[in-house]
């Protein structure tokens, strides 16, 4: 369950000691753009540190530079032995791209004794080729969990303004969509950047769960809280699945073959949501939300 | 071996800033401790700057560290940081 994923600058020490408690899914422990060029080294060996000392029980994901630059490699070699759950290569652009990380990846598993493939990877696609390419991208590698839309840097790319509304963006966040699921990934939206404007916030997070996202990234703990919120079931949405695995028990029991629920016929696409609204709320809440109706009482 | 004088960290809070700076060969290890929280910390925060020396193989060096409020894989990191800058070929 990743509703919420906060960005934290990997060379701050007095952010890192507070990262478990800022309330987000997941923790992003970023080595690119939060990173001076003179303090990349300081930052992976404070990162790979914290990792190993801090007893994150949050889903960890380490943020690498690009593979167009220096930097990528020792970032691997220094964190994949720290064992983080995620690696978020930047700038992927085509399926190589995602070749040549989880490649390395490999090797740096090899050579530290861990399992080839148990850190996973969620590309970040942030230009106008990755874009393009998202699919391919998406479907590219087994250790791919999700992708990732990098608003910012894909509008500097199609070379448009980034604004609130986020028309510019709306094709890409389709897209990403489509892409994804049809790969059978999760999906993420980009942050919402203006760390004081919560109305705006709230609006483009609900954007984005209407689009598909599976969940929403954020550069401020202040806006994990309101993702949170907007990407967990509802109580109506949770007692309407309820309402149909018990309406489908009902239906068993008395032999029907159709079944319908306040008037509208339960189909498998209906069936498949409310799957996924349980799940999400056994994730969040946990007991008392089995399929099929117990815990309806 | 520190070839050079080198640092890293910062003087933020829960951060340290570490020095290093060549020393003659046989002279060992001569550390300087500054730390806000000096009175109930400083020898921990000694014995993990030696520690991580050690680990690193550092026996001749002088270190200087200003301490503030910094959790032990934090001294860690800073220490190692330092070192590895100073390590590198002038």
């Amino acid at each position: 369950m990743r509703r919420s994923m906060l960005f934290l600058p990997g060379n701050s020490p007095n952010i890192l000691i507070n990262a478990e408690y800022l309330g987000a899914d997941s923790i992003i422990l970023d080595l690119e753009d939060a990173v001076a060029p003179t303090e990349k080294d300081g930052a992976r060996i404070l990162v790979r540190n914290a990792l190993t000392s801090m007893g994150y029980t949050r889903e960890k994901i380490v943020r690498i530079n690009p593979v167009e630059s220096p930097y990528w490699k020792e970032d691997l070699n220094q964190i994949i032995p720290a064992r983080p759950d995620l690696i978020m290569p930047t700038k992927v652009s085509c399926k190589e791209d995602v070749e040549q990380v989880s490649a390395y990846m490999a090797q740096v598993e090899r050579r530290n004794g861990i399992e080839v493939g148990s850190v996973g990877l969620l590309p970040l696609i942030e230009t106008g080729l990755g874009l393009e390419n998202a699919y391919q991208i998406a479907s590219s590698d087994p250790r791919i969990v999700g992708i990732f839309l990098g608003g910012e840097d894909l509008t500097a790319d199609l070379r448009c303004q980034r604004t609130k509304e986020g028309n510019e963006i709306f094709y890409a966040r389709s897209r990403m969509v489509a892409c994804a699921r049809a790969a059978g990934i999760e999906v993420y939206d980009t942050p919402w950047t203006d760390v004081e404007d919560y109305e705006g916030l709230v609006k483009d997070t609900e954007l984005a769960k209407s689009l598909g996202f599976s969940g929403k990234s954020s550069i401020s703990p202040r806006h994990v809280s309101f993702i949170n919120e907007i990407f967990s079931p509802t109580m109506e949405e949770i007692q309407y699945a309820k309402d149909v695995f018990a309406c489908i028990e009902r239906a068993k029991a008395e032999g029907k073959g159709v079944v319908s629920l306040r008037g509208k016929m339960i189909d498998a696409p209906i069936v498949s949501r409310a799957r996924q609204v349980l799940e999400a709320a056994r994730a969040i809440y946990g007991i008392g939300l089995e399929e099929g109706g117990k815990g309806h009482e | 071996m520190i070839r050079k004088k080198a640092w890293a960290g910062t003087l933020e809070s829960s951060d340290i800033y570490v020095e290093v700076s060549p020393a003659e060969p046989g002279t060992g290890l001569e550390l300087t401790v500054q730390s806000v929280v000096y009175a109930q910390f400083g020898d921990q925060i000694e014995a993990v700057i030696r520690e991580t020396l050690r680990d690193l193989h550092v026996t001749d060096a002088k270190v200087s560290v200003s301490d503030r409020g910094a959790l032990d894989c934090t001294i860690r990191a800073r220490v190692e940081t330092a070192v590895r800058r100073g390590e590198d070929e002038v």
